[in-house]
């Protein structure tokens, strides 16, 4: 047999049906199954007539949104400053931001337990709070990096085209450069907002016993409900679907304006 | 008269803090109405002094007037000047309506009004109905009209366009160089335009500034620039041109590249002097005719012409014309006195190239100059281990700086003891200056000094010079 360069794709082809496609496909089924193995929509009604479910997921989406909206606050101006600056020390600074990623994610959830133990005193009366806390810590980089490339990548001439045609500084921000890093801010929310919704890990650190997304799947599993906890991660990929596709269109307009540039 | 000037730079210097000067002392009128040209290579601080007009950029000292009230300092939305972009900087996000319309909305005007006034500049640059396309979908030209119409639909006082051709391809930028003095004349706004291309600048000026490392080398028409280059860096950018360095011999009579030839421009004799020859004002003739004679070296076909190469002694010239010529073939050149642009140095200075060694002392042709180098820049210092730093405490750079030492002709000694001077060299020239003599040493590096002694030597003299310590002036150069 001829060697031919697609022969190169061959394995990540098996990775992909091992790990991608078979899953799913389990997944699907037992999404859609009951216990006995017939089919059943069952589970789907059963999420959305359980109101812990609903509950649970309600609480999530109110951690997620809490948790994006806090990193975009702080986010978009570090990022617009990091970019817009001068500085000699930029590419060290953004570093600085950058560096907890490269810690053990564990050592940084125990680190910040023990401050807000000190500050708080009960870790337990505040749990919404800490949760949001945690979260925003862990993810805040996710966010800043893609709005600092964003507006790094800005020409600034657009700017100065803006100030020469008699905008002051707020109005050249909210016409020119505020538009043109939605971009940015939109893959920094798809970077943040989904993986809150199902990082549980960080409420349990922080001794949060509320369920989310993430701890009520596991829950189900761990109850040997295959079958419900399937249909929970089904429906959560879903939302991550529905989430991409509406992103992904105003994603491609503004790729079309970059490349212009 | 003052009234008319509608923009005035006096004394306009912008400095960075690593001491590169981008612009030094610029001094330039503007009338209203004119098309003004900054022309130089890159680097010569055309862009930032355009930056500095729009508002972009703050001179470091001097002033900006418009209409005789200075706006030096005042923000870029504040001034009634708009920019077209090297690149267009057209806001991709917004429809061409949008992009247009973008200065006027933030003066307030009412819907209608943009209606209209968009419409009309549209219309102006040949681009009508195309209100509602994407910038995206336009080609470069189409872009660049564009981005004029979004200038031009302010009514600015005055128009910069910062080298808006460069993008386009040939024909596109010769059509656009009509359309925009077309324009010019349509609109009657001043329009100050950046361009390092020579070509572009003649056809379209009134008046041209010919920048060179951050100084004004001259100012004028196109005709001016052409035909009367002020200095040797304006001849050789504006067109092509043999340049010889000479002598005044006589009333109207001038030496240089191998002959005496008879000129126009009226300079004192023994006046030192570089002649410029542009390529098409020599003629080729028989030997017996020819004020000088020479060797056809070379002979390139260019289209309308043949580009000629005569060598005459140690001078090469370079002939344009329509006449065909052998190569090897003997012939003689002559020129007619209005070919001929006498320049004079405005001093006879004699400046040379120091480099600093490895022990920090300056060093000229192998002899240390007994000087610290920290003396010579100002707050410098050395560290313990050793760097040079300035008065900020950055690093001097020593691959990158250049220690420049000039020295008065009169200050020069020459003598017969070889390894007294600092440098060695043979007598070229001499003229009789009336109570002392003027030389010129074609020195051993190739560079040639100036010297005044009131003894006579002869041609050819083999002198060693002697160069005080205490006469010499240092002044650095760091480059970016």
């Amino acid at each position: 047999m001829k060697f031919s360069r697609k022969n190169l794709g061959i394995p990540y082809f098996l990775f992909l049906i091992l790990f991608v496609v078979l899953p799913l496909i389990v997944l699907f089924y037992y999404a859609f199954t009951n216990g006995q193995g017939q089919f059943t929509m069952g589970n789907l009604t059963g999420f959305f007539t359980d109101p812990n479910a609903l509950g649970t997921l309600l609480y999530s989406f109110a951690i997620a949104a809490v948790t994006t909206g806090v990193c975009l606050l702080l986010a978009y101006p570090t990022a617009y400053f990091l970019a817009t600056s001068t500085i000699k020390a930029k590419s060290v600074i953004v570093m600085i931001f950058v560096m907890p990623m490269w810690i053990n994610f564990s050592l940084r959830i125990t680190a910040l337990k023990e401050i807000l133990t000190l500050i708080e005193g009960n870790l337990s009366m505040y749990p919404f709070l800490n949760a949001v806390i945690g979260m925003t810590y862990d993810f805040l980089p996710f966010m800043i990096l893609p709005i600092y490339t964003t507006i790094s990548r800005l020409d600034g001439a657009l700017r100065e085209a803006a100030m020469d045609l008699g905008a002051n500084e707020r109005k050249t921000f909210l016409t020119v450069t505020l538009p043109l890093s939605v971009q940015g801010i939109i893959s920094g929310i798809s970077m943040v907002f989904l993986p809150a919704m199902t990082n549980y890990v960080v409420l349990d650190m922080l001794n949060n016993s509320t369920y989310i997304m993430g701890s009520l799947i596991g829950s189900y599993f761990a109850a040997y409900n295959w079958n419900g906890g399937s249909m929970i991660a089904l429906i959560l990929l879903g939302i991550i679907c529905l989430f991409t596709l509406l992103t992904g269109s105003g994603d491609e307009e503004s790729q079309r304006g970059g490349a212009l540039l | 008269m003052e009234s008319t000037n509608i923009i005035e730079l006096k004394h306009v210097t912008r400095s960075f803090e690593d001491g590169f000067n981008a612009v030094t002392d610029f001094n330039l009128e503007v009338k209203r109405g004119e098309f003004v040209t900054f022309l130089g290579p890159s680097g010569c601080g055309k862009t930032t002094t355009l930056r500095m007009i729009a508002g972009f950029d703050l001179p470091t000292s001097g002033e900006i007037l418009l209409n005789g009230r200075s706006i030096t300092d005042l923000p870029p939305y504040k001034r009634p000047i708009n920019t077209v972009f090297q690149r267009y900087a057209l806001f991709p996000h917004m429809n061409i309506y949008d992009n247009i319309a973008y200065g006027l909305k933030q003066k307030k005007t009412p819907k209608d009004q943009i209606d209209k006034k968009v419409k009309k500049v549209l219309a102006l640059v040949d681009l009508e109905g195309f209100e509602k396309r994407n910038i995206s979908t336009l080609s470069g030209g189409q872009q660049q009209r564009i981005a004029i119409a979004r200038a031009l639909v302010n009514e600015p006082e005055i128009l910069l366009l910062d080298e808006p051709l460069g993008a386009l391809d040939l024909k596109m930028r010769q059509e656009m160089q009509y359309e925009l003095k077309d324009m010019h004349k349509k609109l009657g706004i001043t329009f100050i335009y950046v361009t390092h291309d020579q070509e572009e600048a003649l056809t379209m000026s009134d008046k041209i500034v010919v920048m060179n490392e951050g100084k004004v080398q001259q100012i004028g028409t196109p005709e001016d620039i052409y035909n009367e280059p002020k200095n040797a860096f304006v001849a050789d950018f504006i067109g092509e041109s043999n340049i010889f360095s000479g002598i005044m011999t006589g009333k109207l009579k001038v030496r240089f590249g191998g002959g005496e030839y008879v000129c126009v421009d009226d300079v004192a004799q023994g006046t030192h002097i570089t002649a410029v020859v542009r390529p098409e004002d020599i003629e080729i003739t028989t030997p017996d005719k020819g004020i000088v004679t020479g060797t056809v070296t070379g002979v390139i076909f260019k289209g309308m012409h043949y580009e000629i190469s005569v060598q005459v002694g140690r001078t090469e010239y370079m002939i344009q014309t329509v006449k065909n010529a052998v190569v090897g073939s003997r012939v003689g050149l002559r020129v007619e006195p209005d070919g001929i642009h006498i320049m004079v140095a405005e001093d006879h200075t004699n400046i040379f190239n120091a480099e600093i060694n490895k022990n920090y002392r300056l060093e000229f042709n192998g002899t240390e100059i007994e000087t610290s180098v920290t003396k010579i820049i100002k707050g410098s210092r050395r560290l313990e281990d050793g760097t040079l730093v300035d008065a900020h405490g950055d690093t001097i750079d020593l691959d990158r700086t250049r220690i420049q030492i000039s020295i008065d002709p009169g200050d020069i000694e020459m003598t017969d003891e070889q390894d007294v001077g600092l440098v060695q060299g043979n007598i070229s020239n001499l003229i009789y200056l009336g109570d002392r003599y003027s030389y010129v040493v074609q020195t051993d590096l190739e560079q040639d000094f100036i010297v005044y002694d009131e003894d006579l030597w002869n041609m050819g003299d083999r002198v060693s010079l002697v160069i005080p310590l205490e006469k010499m002036k240092f002044s650095y150069i760091r480059k970016k």
